[in-house]
Order: C-alpha cells, then sequence, then structure tokens
C-alpha cells in the first residue's frame, strides 16, 4: 500500500499507523470473539465441573455431569433424535433444492414467478412456520390428512404419534429447500453451456451430462452448502420446542431442547453446560 | 438461379429446425408439469394459512375441512390485538431488528473493510478464526452468555439481543471483506496520496461503494432478527417487551380453540418479512448466491 501522509502523528512510522488503524476498526469483531466466543467457550467448560444453580451452594463435582451425559437415558435420546433430524433433513433437502434447480433451469417461461414460489416460504422462519404446519399435521382437520383422507388414506397423527413426529419435522423443514435451491440455481447458470454442447455431441445424454457435468461442477457449492446446512440442522430448537415441545414422549427431543430445559427450567447450568460441550465435541468429531 | 438454389438449400434446415422445436416443446412439458405440481406443494400451505385466518369460527373445525371459507372475516385480524398487546409487540419487534440491523450493519463494514484493506499484525489468521467463527454453533455459548447478562442485570431488557449483533458478526464480516477487496486498490491508492486517513478513506469512499453490499447484509440480518425466537424466549421476561416471536407463543398456548385468531396472528407476524422480499428481491437472492456459492 502506499506510504501514509501523516501530518500529526508524523513520529509513527506508517506501518505502525496503519496497524492501529486496522486494529482499531476490527475492534468490534475482537471485542465480540473475546467477550461472546472465547469467553462462553470457556466458561461452558468450567462450570461443566460444577453444580451450579444459584439457588442452592455452588459444588464441584468433577467429571460427574459428563459420565451423566453419556449414561442419561434422555440426553441420549436428544442426541439420537438430532442425528436423525440432521440424516435426514441434510441430504433430503440438498437433493429436493438440486432437482429443484435443475428443472428451474431449464429454460422455461416465468421463471421469476417459480423461484419465488419455491423461495418464498424459506423467507419465513420460526414460531408462524411451526405454528402453521402444526395446524397443517392436525390429525382431523389438517391440510396433509385431509388430502389423504380424499385419496383414501388414512393419516397418522403426525406431531401425535411418536414414530411419525420426527418425520413430520423433516417435511416441514424440507418446505425451506428454498434458500438452498436458490443457491443451485445461481450455481447451475456459472455452468459454461459449451460444456454442455460438446457432451451432446459427444452423444452423452442428459442423465450422463448432469452426472459428469453439472454435479462436479457444483460440486464445491454442494458441498459448501451441506457443511453449513449440518452445523444449522444440528442446532434444531424452534420447531421441536413450538411444533411438538420435544415429544410425544421425547420422540422429537432435540439437543439443543434439551439443554434449554435443562438450564432454563431445571437450572442445572453445570449440566446443561457439559451437554452442550458434547454436543460440540460430537458435532466436531463427526468430521 | 441463385434464389432458387436458396430456395432448395433452404428447405432442410428449416424442417430440421421445426422439429426441434417441437422436440424440445415436448421435452419441456414433463419439466411443467413438475414445476407446475411442486410449486402447487410448496404454495399451499400459504393458502391454508390466509384461508383459516379469514374462516369463521364454525367452519374451522368442520369434517371433511372446506377449503372455501364461507365468508372472509376480516375482523378476525383484531382478535390478536383484543386479547394481547399485539401492536406492541410489533413495535418491539421492529424496534430490536432495526436497532440490531444497524449495529450489525456498521460494525461488520468496519471489520469487514479493516481486514480487505489495512494491514496489522496476525491479520490473516484472525481472519481464519473468523471463518472458524461462522461454523461454531450456538449451544455451547448459550448458558454462560446468559449468565453474563444476567449479573450484568440486562436480563428483561432487550440488550442482550441487540449488543451481540453490533460486535460485527462473523458471517457478515465474511462477505463485507469479500467486497471490499473487489474495489480496486487504485482507489485507495489515488486517496492517500491526496492525504486521507484509513478511517476517511472507509468513511467517504468504500462505503459509499458497498452500499448494495450493505443492503444485502441488513437485510438478511432483520430478517433473522425478526424471526428469532431462542434469544427473546431466553432473556425476555415481561410480556410487554415481548417480541413477536415470543407473543405467537404465548398465544398459542390460549388460543387452540380460536385457530383463526392465531393463523391470522402468524400471517401478520410473516408479513412484513414477506414484503419486503418483494422489494428487495434482488438483493435478497444476490445475498443467498453470494453467501452459498462464494464458498
Amino acid at each position: 500500500m502506499a506510504s501514509i501522509p501523516s501530518t500529526r502523528t508524523r513520529s509513527l512510522r506508517p506501518a505502525t499507523r496503519e496497524a492501529i488503524y486496522g486494529y482499531a476498526m476490527a475492534s468490534p469483531w475482537l471485542l465480540g470473539f473475546a467477550v461472546f466466543t472465547v469467553f462462553p467457550m470457556v466458561a461452558a467448560l468450567v462450570l461443566s465441573f460444577f453444580r451450579i444453580d444459584f439457588l442452592t451452594e455452588t459444588q464441584f463435582i468433577g467429571l460427574s455431569w459428563w459420565d451423566s451425559v453419556f449414561s442419561d437415558r434422555i440426553v441420549r435420546k436428544a442426541f439420537y433424535n438430532t442425528g436423525v433430524y440432521v440424516v435426514a433433513v441434510v441430504p433430503l433437502n440438498t437433493v429436493l433444492a438440486l432437482m429443484i434447480a435443475v428443472l428451474l433451469n431449464q429454460g422455461i417461461a416465468g421463471q421469476s414467478i417459480w423461484r419465488t414460489i419455491y423461495y418464498l416460504p424459506s423467507v419465513v422462519s420460526g414460531v408462524a412456520v411451526s405454528l402453521l404446519w402444526q395446524w397443517l399435521y392436525h390429525p382431523e382437520v389438517g391440510l396433509i390428512n385431509s388430502m389423504l383422507y380424499r385419496i383414501g388414506i388414512q393419516g397418522p397423527r403426525w406431531i401425535y404419534s411418536e414414530e411419525w413426529a420426527m418425520p413430520a419435522v423433516v417435511i416441514m423443514t424440507l418446505w425451506g429447500a428454498g434458500a438452498a435451491m436458490l443457491i443451485y440455481l445461481a450455481g447451475l447458470r456459472d455452468i459454461p453451456t459449451s460444456l454442455y454442447e460438446a457432451a451432446e455431441i459427444d452423444g452423452a445424454g442428459p442423465v450422463r451430462r448432469f452426472f459428469r457435468i453439472t454435479l462436479p461442477m457444483l460440486s464445491p457449492t454442494i458441498f459448501f452448502n451441506v457443511i453449513m446446512n449440518i452445523i444449522a440442522a444440528w442446532q434444531v430448537f424452534t420447531q421441536a420446542f413450538v411444533m411438538t415441545d420435544g415429544g410425544p414422549n421425547n420422540a422429537t427431543l432435540t439437543m439443543v431442547l434439551h439443554i434449554y430445559r435443562t438450564a432454563f427450567e431445571n437450572f442445572y447450568f453445570g449440566y446443561a453446560s457439559a451437554q452442550a460441550w458434547h454436543c460440540l465435541l460430537s458435532l466436531w468429531f463427526s468430521y | 438461379m441463385a434464389i432458387a438454389r436458396d430456395i432448395q438449400v433452404g428447405a432442410q434446415p428449416r424442417e430440421r429446425l421445426q422439429s426441434k422445436r417441437t422436440a424440445s416443446l415436448l421435452r419441456l412439458i414433463p419439466v411443467y408439469i413438475a414445476v407446475v405440481f411442486g410449486a402447487i406443494i410448496f404454495a399451499i400451505p400459504f393458502y391454508w394459512m390466509i384461508r383459516t385466518a379469514v374462516m369463521p369460527t364454525w367452519q374451522i373445525y368442520v369434517f371433511p375441512p372446506d377449503w372455501i371459507p364461507a365468508e372472509i372475516k376480516l375482523d378476525n385480524f383484531l382478535i390478536p390485538f383484543k386479547i394481547f398487546p399485539f401492536g406492541t409487540w410489533f413495535l418491539n419487534t421492529i424496534f430490536v431488528s432495526t436497532a440490531a440491523t444497524l449495529g450489525a450493519t456498521a460494525s461488520s463494514a468496519c471489520v469487514g473493510f479493516s481486514f480487505a484493506r489495512l494491514r496489522f499484525p496476525f491479520r490473516d489468521t484472525l481472519f481464519v478464526i473468523v471463518l472458524a467463527t461462522m461454523m461454531l454453533p450456538q449451544q455451547v455459548r448459550l448458558v454462560p452468555t446468559y449468565l453474563l447478562f444476567s449479573k450484568l442485570g440486562w436480563v428483561n431488557t432487550w440488550l442482550p439481543l441487540i449488543v451481540p449483533q453490533c460486535l460485527a458478526p462473523a458471517f457478515f464480516v465474511f462477505m463485507l471483506r469479500q467486497f471490499f477487496m473487489s474495489i480496486p486498490v487504485e482507489i485507495d491508492e489515488a486517496a492517500f496520496i491526496d492525504g486521507c486517513s484509513p478511517l476517511t478513506l472507509f468513511w467517504r469512499i468504500h462505503l459509499p461503494l458497498s452500499i448494495p453490499a450493505l443492503g444485502v447484509v441488513a437485510i438478511f440480518e432483520f430478517r433473522g432478527m425478526w424471526g428469532d425466537f431462542m434469544n427473546p424466549l431466553i432473556y425476555i421476561r415481561k410480556v410487554k417487551l415481548f417480541t413477536l416471536a415470543l407473543g405467537l407463543k404465548l398465544f398459542q398456548g390460549n388460543m387452540t380453540v380460536r385457530m383463526q385468531g392465531l393463523m391470522a396472528a402468524s400471517l401478520m407476524s410473516i408479513l412484513p418479512l414477506i414484503i419486503m422480499f418483494f422489494i428487495a428481491q434482488r438483493s435478497f437472492i444476490q445475498g443467498i448466491v453470494i453467501s452459498g456459492v462464494k464458498g
């Protein structure tokens, strides 16, 4: 960088001056990082060795909570449920988004309209969506079961049944596949058509073209998105809390939901911290 | 003679073109069917929400359910306001979201600029850490952050919701740094020759150039804050201070008998986001693309 002329701070070398500016302007992040990332992570680790609830006396109990994390049936259920959710949602979401993106990329008319329709569900999120789907899943008068009824199928009790609750949550999440779809659509546009034309001349059919050109060209994008999806899916909370409240019988209890309950309903801050660290480690481990 | 020759030669390519056109049209028919079918499936929940919201009470639990409301009861939309301080919740959410958006955009721009254009020791290592933070799930920070805010006495205020956003969320730092790096260095050099300090460079030159990117950041942050549920859940106790997300949950407990009120409330709470999307569609889409394809 060209040297910075200085009038008042002639005593400082330009490089030092730039470094000061650099740190100064980066300070919001540095502060945030220290206070809201490093400190909580370390503190959570420390807390996980204590029985602390601010109502009774704080006690050091060593690895007691960690022992519970691995033996507590409910924590293990939460871990299992979260794992099932991630394993179901991420691939399905990716495949669905890719399929829609490929379809929309075929050069059909009214593309921006279709794109909007598919993308709109992912614009809205959170409680409203969970409430809507809770209503859609109503076993008697919900949209889903009434449509199944019309084609002669007796629909399951969805969020009120142990086996169908998690699939119900998964399906609801897939409604938001539009966000990934948009990303893949943009990625598809970036693939030069000359590649496809050359392949066509060489006699490659559409399926072959997809697997030999489209997928490899998209793979960095897909890879990045899959990772971000995994991280996001690991933290699923709102749907479980609002739509199913972790039930029935903990069928949709997710790790974050259980951490929340342990900390804020039962005040076992130490135990919650141990669970949180366990959650984090298991995420890292799966790499 | 030349004309005759042209006519003869011209006949064949046109035929080929015609059949190719028909072929591609035929090929597209299944695509159209799939796209329309899928679009209907994706759009139906929205319709169901609207239909439930405007239905008269007696029709909601009719079985099999009707698709068309017998009458459009627009005063269902008043139900949330009558039972709860819904208007207050709306204003609260607007305030919190806007404050967080301003803070996040400003701080991320500052930090992003610093990483993009200024040189300081450990800069690149720190940036790698920024990227790593992007991948950090939030559970681990939950309890200690709460305890910290509790000690500060910030529980039951909006500060825990807003302040962390003002400290440059990593994702936006990443996004804006990439953007600032795309601005030609010659501009910087010209500015320095004219005696510009980095701060002035940022304020007078880079910032105005980056308004589209800032717009993307703002939209994303606003949207994230609008629907955020867990943080208000943990920190806000007073009903008057609730955001829409929390308020809707409170609704749920009280209103399962009056589903039309619940759907009306839900609809009203997502409407601003939908409107915002339609107005700023290009920015939305651009933002998604930048965040996903760049990876």
